[in-house]
């Protein structure tokens, strides 16, 4: 399962890490600018960057589109920079959880914590805006917006069997 | 009154300041010639120029005097830029333990060796503050050139700098306040004033700085840059008015702006504080006799020895807490050794504020250039050495 890490870096823009099935790790910066930076970790020493790629905003959405990139994701990250105390996760659903089987709206995730499901990835297809009766599988993504506190709740709640 | 009237004499000002502006260039040319931070060269660039120098400025001084002024204005002010006030809280909450770490190891060489040297309690308060902050300017241009925007350990460096700057926002009060107070009561009041001034123009940022960036906000840049260096200098200028350095009031309007009203104000304010900046680090230079330097040189090498190992001790420390492995600990510490504009404010403030110790200025000067020139090069160094470190480990290991 993949997970993307976001990490603020203060007074530059918020930067998302993730690791690939190959073992890389990759990361991009989103500037507050709007450029967005590719890169990758270097693999005798992870915390230091071995390779970037600068694009302008255009030119990272272009990217984005021909990797089948969700262009919810970026609505979603302009969404957080402008409201403060706004974030976004993506949680992953484990086979044994409570909820895998049932509707979004069996789980109440809204009315419990106040989180909202934004999208369900699934097999990397994203099903944007899911409605109450969408039925959630096990393995399946859920792209989450709330509260850091909420989305904690959230993320035990899933795991609660 | 005509403008020929007006400008009567003026000839011998443009050429004189057109001449320092261009040695600027020219310093500033070499500087990233040689890879370097330009601000040390700013600095020899006004002793050069300045009071025993190789030529004095006659009628371009007090020009640069009103300059070096709104350089403080306007550093103080891109920095208040930079983040917002609830980034600074955020940042304050949870790097409170890394800035403890860094205030207590970083100003104890500065205000120890004051009290060696037989200074008085608020002279070596200064230099505590001198040998204290590392500068932002340099620093985050580092991490620009060098690539490393997006490493791990970049967080927890950004993070101290911004720990710093609050400090800073506490510390230039107090310690003007310490200048002007006589006895003991006086000085706790005055000491205290001043904190409780600031804290509530912070509180007042917070609240209201959604409010005022809309009210600064227009899509002209033209009208944004003017609406803001007016503020700007107003409000600096009242804070002297209560006895407050101008700068952190400037600092105060910069964290209060976000949003879009910061993102302009950003682009059109650069280069503006870029030519100021540098007049401001000249003016520094004029006003120290270079003949002063040599004679502290032994005490500025000593200090800047002993400040830098405690700042890679305390960036190495932060970045071991974040779980950053030693390559990007060394990176993180060796960053953050650069001292530049703020210990040359603090100086500064000292001097304008008529402390009376002869030798602080020349010192403050000779380390800047020191550790200015040095951290930036030094820090090139931290990953051959962890690498080497790392090898000598494993070779003892087998």
């Amino acid at each position: 399962m993949t997970t993307v890490r976001e990490t603020q870096i203060p007074g530059v823009g918020v930067r998302y890490e993730l690791e690939l099935e190959g073992g890389e790790h990759i990361g991009v910066i989103v500037h507050r600018s709007g450029r967005r930076e590719l890169m990758t970790y270097s693999t005798r020493d992870p915390d230091a960057v071995q390779w970037r790629l600068a694009m302008t905003p255009v030119e990272s959405r272009i990217v984005g589109d021909l990797l089948g990139g969700v262009q919810l994701v970026e609505n979603l990250v302009d969404m957080q920079q402008s409201v403060e105390g706004l974030v976004i996760d993506w949680l992953p659903l484990p086979a044994g959880s409570p909820f895998a089987g049932r509707s979004i709206g069996d789980a109440a995730v809204r009315s419990r914590t106040g989180v909202s499901i934004v999208a369900v990835i699934r097999d990397e297809t994203a099903f944007p805006a899911p409605g109450p009766d969408f039925g959630l599988e096990a393995d399946d993504t859920l792209v989450v917006v709330g509260t850091a506190g909420g989305i904690e709740a959230v993320g035990e709640l899933l795991r609660r069997s | 009154m005509t403008l020929a009237a007006a400008g009567a004499g003026s000839p011998t000002v443009l050429i004189e300041l057109g001449a320092v502006v261009l040695l600027l260039a020219l310093a500033g040319r070499l500087a990233d010639r040689i890879g370097i931070s330009p601000i040390p060269l700013y600095l020899l660039a006004g002793l050069t120029v300045g009071d025993g120098g190789v030529v004095e400025l006659v009628t371009a001084r007090s020009f640069i005097e009103t300059g070096a002024q709104i350089g403080v204005v306007l550093l103080l002010l891109m920095l208040g830029l930079e983040y917002s006030g609830h980034e600074l809280v955020a940042s304050l909450h949870t790097n409170r333990a890394a800035g403890l770490v860094d205030l207590a190891l970083n100003a104890t060489p500065g205000v120890v060796v004051a009290l060696l040297l037989g200074w008085s309690a608020t002279a070596a308060v200064f230099l505590g503050g001198i040998t204290y902050i590392s500068s932002s300017g340099i620093v985050s241009k580092l991490l620009t050139e060098l690539g490393r925007v997006g490493n791990r350990e970049t967080p927890t460096i950004l993070s101290i700098l911004i720990t710093e700057d609050l400090v800073m926002a506490l510390f230039l009060p107090v310690a003007a306040g310490l200048l002007v107070a006589t006895g003991v009561v006086d000085t706790l009041v005055d000491v205290a004033v001043a904190g409780l001034a600031v804290a509530l123009a912070f509180v007042l940022t917070l609240r209201f700085g959604e409010h005022m960036s809309a009210v600064v906000f227009t899509p002209s840049s033209e009208v944004v840059l003017l609406t803001l260096i007016g503020i700007a200098l107003v409000v600096a200028g009242s804070a002297e008015e209560i006895h407050a350095p101008a700068a952190v009031g400037a600092l105060l309007v910069g964290i209060a702006l976000s949003g879009p009203a910061a993102d302009t104000a950003r682009i059109v304010l650069t280069p503006l504080r870029d030519l100021f900046a540098a007049v401001f680090f000249v003016f520094f230079g004029l006003e120290i006799d270079p003949a002063t330097l040599l004679p502290v040189l032994p005490l500025a090498a000593g200090l800047a020895v002993v400040s830098a190992a405690t700042k890679v001790y305390t960036g190495s420390w932060a970045a071991r807490r974040a779980a950053i492995a030693l390559p990007g600990r060394l990176r993180a510490g060796t960053a953050l050794i650069a001292r530049g504009e703020f210990s040359i404010i603090i100086a500064g403030l000292a001097l304008a504020g008529g402390l009376d110790e002869p030798k602080l200025g020349p010192l403050a000067a000779t380390y800047v250039l020191i550790l200015a020139t040095a951290g930036p090069l030094l820090t090139r160094f931290a990953d051959p050495v962890a690498f080497a470190v790392l090898r000598a480990r494993r070779d003892r290991a087998r």
